[in-house]
């Protein structure tokens, strides 16, 4: 079998990958040896998820080496790291809903045992290494998810991985299946299975690791026992000592309602449970209104209502007291909605427009952008002005407003985006993670100019899966569990862990998020 | 500088690719690639095939300009065939039957063509917009009912009048023509091609001006960033949809007002495909679509001349074919060139901006 002599399952070395205007690693190090629970820990946008491509063959290196088993191996393809014996198993499933998990397992493997007797056997014999308890024909769309996930480990399993990758694998678990994951993988690794664990929850990476890997900013910082390392150690070593804090300091907030929502409901997708019941709250002038939750609860959809993208069942929605429940998203944007999506490349941008054609959008029936009557005559030269003017103010590093949004580095596009809808003076402000996915040095500028717009007196309504963003910047938090706002909780008193356990449903307690 | 080359480098290449394989082609099939390309500059100026070519590219051009309309947002407006033909021929029913004073009865006969085209495209506007029908599927069933109405409605027994062994409409009066420029022996300039014209240019400045134009741009680059922007995707389509069918509708009228007069049985078919490809070959741009007509008109030209001279015509469809096949590659192979470029470039200066940062500090 696989060749003893060599210590590491796997080994990476020197890895460099570069990206237009961003290096996603640098000279990254990684040793997992065989048969444990290897940890990779970072922050969003550390450069984990390349990483992984990297040693999955879906992306090539730029440079720097990978073995597997001793041997130096190159990837061109998936393909080539599934022989190898190496599985992923990504953080959004690839299932098909309408198959059966047999038929999930065997599709693109079928030359493997075949579909027969043989295949089944193997899948059986698999359900029980990992503790899949369902008959194998039965549907993927009737399963939950943690038993989805548990396919989607069979699947790699059953293509001979023996080291696994995990992309994730909380962040879709409530606390027990978390639990439940966790004994599976242990029971695995007794197995002799390795696993590379990716994740940025640190009292999770430390109840289930034998070794830890950090990475920040796309280098590897160093190693870590998590016998010994505490939660605090992690952090620091993940975000370093000059990551800028994202805390307010003194309170701005009045009287002025900005935004009033009252028993707001989304129905669900054909006679699915709703996605949002009964969601009331209030953002007043000057003040930031932080939304927490465990993602795919809602907070997407409440984002996209209170826009007037989806059409809420019931509900008011009104800002500054003008009622504008049945207004279309334009006529929202209007009156004074400013709007930050969450994937700012799927909503907020036109990717192969100029920087300053992306300044109309949302605009275009406005000054400066319209010069208004009968045709909406744009004015490009005032939407190029002012384009340069955001580029200036709001530090946008590009050569001009004439390149192609999509030239522009994920921060970058991102401040641009901020600095749009912080145009023409917003009464209220939605920022759905307004900071994933860039870098430091563009997070600590979008934390300041959030915080001088607060000042100014805007309305914020902060959705984040940062909890320290959250707990930061904003000056009361509400928690939303399965599309209800569940508690809430004082960002000057409470603790990421109690805020974890409030999101997960579990009892305020720091012990049940793992 | 990398902008014209961005624009004007594929279809060049695209050119110059497509004439080597008919070079090739004609090769095998034992014919010399100089002589017909002799024939084909030498016809420009026999006769009247060069007010000819220019009286097509505008019809082509005018086709191609509905078809570009919808390609904007992403819609494929099949349908061009049939709006133009029901409008051409609606529209000559009613000015056969209308008696008014010359420029008014002109002017409401186009107005009738082009309703007509807008209505018929609103069908499969209302379709998508309202029950997600797609609107490939519906325009082209819509073109084979647009052939069936009308071959109902210049029935005798409808609308039509018997002429010899031929149906047509009633002709329509002088007071309704469309006068044309006439350059003796050399032919007539149909008059519509300056309404060709004028479409073109406003089919530009309502996509570079207006804010109808950047909304049909942004919702078909990204309609979601569009719907988080404040545009109305449905009303987007069916907009999109109406207009592309109201140009469609005056696709008929160069030849209905200016040379024919009445819609027969036996009136021009296929420009509305012919205007796919126009569009495609111009890429959407008023001035591409131009060209692209243009070197349309005078391929279709040259089949006729080199038949003359014991060519075989084909080989102008091969040349057709190739060059929009070849054109569509090459933008695209640029466009992905150019946008790494793009990336690059950016990235390289902002490097050389911080190092000079640097030493200032």
């Amino acid at each position: 079998m696989a060749t003893s002599a060599a210590e590491f399952a796997v080994e990476l070395s020197g890895i460099t990958k570069r990206f237009p205007g961003v290096v996603a690693n640098d000279d990254i190090h990684l040793q997992v040896r065989r048969g444990e629970v290897h940890a990779l820990c970072g922050e969003n946008g550390a450069g984990k998820s390349t990483l992984m491509k990297i040693l999955y063959g879906m992306q090539q290196p730029d440079e720097g080496t990978i073995s597997v088993n001793g041997e130096h191996v190159r990837f061109r393809s998936p393909s080539d790291a599934i022989k190898a014996g190496i599985g992923m198993v990504h953080q959004h499933f690839m299932l098909a809903d309408n198959l059966t998990v047999a038929e999930n397992i065997l599709l693109g493997a079928e030359g493997l045992l075949g579909i027969g007797g043989a295949a089944r056997r193997r899948i059986a014999e698999l359900a029980g290494t990992v503790g899949l308890d369902v008959d194998p024909r039965v549907l993927v769309e009737r399963l939950g998810v943690a038993d989805r996930q548990r396919v989607e480990i069979i699947k790699v399993l059953y293509r001979g991985a023996r080291t696994v990758i995990l992309d994730e694998p909380t962040a879709v678990l409530v606390p027990q299946e978390v639990g439940e994951l966790f004994d599976t993988l242990r029971a695995m690794r007794s197995d002799g299975f390795t696993f590379l664990f990716i994740s940025h929850k640190l009292d999770e990476v430390r109840a289930i690791a034998d070794s830890i890997t950090v990475i920040r900013r796309g280098m590897s910082v160093g190693t870590a026992d998590p016998a010994s390392v505490t939660s605090r150690q992690l952090a620091e070593m993940m975000v370093g000592s000059e990551l800028p804090s994202p805390e307010t300091r003194d309170s701005t907030v009045t009287h002025r309602e900005a935004l009033r929502v009252e028993g707001l409901e989304l129905a669900g997708e054909s006679g699915a449970r709703p996605v949002l019941t009964g969601i009331d709250l209030v953002v007043r002038a000057g003040e930031v209104l932080g939304i927490a939750g465990v993602e795919g609860n809602g907070q997407t959809e409440l984002v996209e209502t209170i826009m007037g993208m989806r059409r809420a069942s019931s509900g008011t929605v009104a800002l500054a007291g003008r009622d504008l429940s049945h207004a279309s998203t334009l006529e929202r944007r209007e009156a004074g909605i400013g709007y930050v999506p969450e994937d700012r490349t799927r909503h907020g941008l036109l990717a192969s427009q100029p920087l300053w054609a992306n300044r109309m959008l949302g605009y275009q029936s406005r000054p400066p952008v319209s010069r208004g009557g009968f045709l909406g005559l744009l004015d490009r030269g005032a939407a190029r002005r002012d384009t340069e003017r955001i580029v200036a103010e709001f530090d946008v590093r590009t050569p001009s407003v004439d390149v192609p949004a999509a030239a522009l580095s994920g921060g970058n596009q991102q401040k641009l985006v901020v600095g749009r809808e912080l145009s023409g003076d917003p009464v209220l402000l939605i920022a759905s993670h307004p900071t994933r996915g860039v870098d430091v040095g563009a997070q600590a500028g979008i934390w300041e100019e959030l915080r001088r717009a607060r000042a100014r007196g805007l309305a914020v309504l902060l959705v984040s899966a940062d909890l320290d963003e959250l707990i930061g910047l904003s000056d009361r938090i509400k928690v939303m569990l399965r599309g209800t706002l569940v508690a809430d909780a004082d960002p000057a008193t409470v603790t990421p862990e109690e805020l974890g356990a409030a999101m997960t449903g579990a009892d305020g307690s720091a012990e049940a998020v793992v | 500088m990398t902008r014209a080359r961005t624009v004007l480098l594929p279809p060049a290449l695209a050119i110059v690719f497509a004439a080597l394989l008919c070079a090739v082609a004609l090769l095998i099939s034992g014919d010399s690639p100089v002589t017909a390309l002799r024939v084909m500059v030498t016809q420009v100026g026999e006769g009247t095939t060069a007010v000819d070519i220019v009286n097509s590219g505008a019809i082509y051009y005018i086709a191609a300009l509905a078809v570009a309309i919808g390609f904007q947002m992403k819609l494929f407006n099949i349908g061009i065939e049939g709006q133009y033909r029901l409008a051409a021929c609606v529209a000559a029913i009613v000015g056969g039957a209308l008696v008014l004073p010359p420029v008014v009865h002109t002017l409401v006969i186009i107005v009738v063509a082009a309703v007509v085209g807008a209505v018929w495209a609103g069908i499969a506007a209302l379709l998508k917009a309202y029950r997600g029908v797609s609107e490939v599927i519906s325009t082209i069933m819509l073109n084979f009912i647009a052939t069936g109405l009308i071959a109902f409605l210049i029935r005798p027994d409808s609308f039509g009048v018997l002429q010899g062994n031929n149906i047509s409409t009633a002709p329509i009066e002088p007071s309704g023509h469309f006068p044309g420029i006439s350059f003796g022996s050399s032919g007539t300039l149909f008059g519509m091609v300056a309404v060709a014209v004028l479409l073109g240019l406003g089919y530009w400045f309502l996509l570079n001006r207006t804010r109808f134009g950047f909304e049909l741009k942004a919702s078909g680059e990204s309609p979601t960033a569009a719907t988080a922007g404040g545009v109305d995707a449905r009303r987007m389509v069916i907009i999109a949809l109406v207009l592309s069918g109201a140009v469609a509708g005056l696709v008929g009228l160069p030849e209905l007002l200016g040379r024919d007069l009445a819609y027969t049985l036996t009136s021009p078919q296929g420009y509305g495909f012919t205007g796919i490809a126009v569009a495609l070959l111009g890429r959407n741009h008023p001035l591409g679509i131009a060209l692209g007509a243009l070197l349309w008109a005078f391929l279709d030209k040259s089949a006729l001349a080199l038949d003359n001279v014991g060519v075989p015509r084909e080989i102008v469809l091969i040349m057709q074919g190739s060059v929009v096949l070849s054109v569509v590659i090459a933008y695209e192979i640029v466009r992905r060139y150019e946008l790494a470029a793009e990336q690059r470039r950016v990235a390289a200066q902002l490097r050389s901006a911080a190092a000079a940062e640097k030493v200032a500090s």
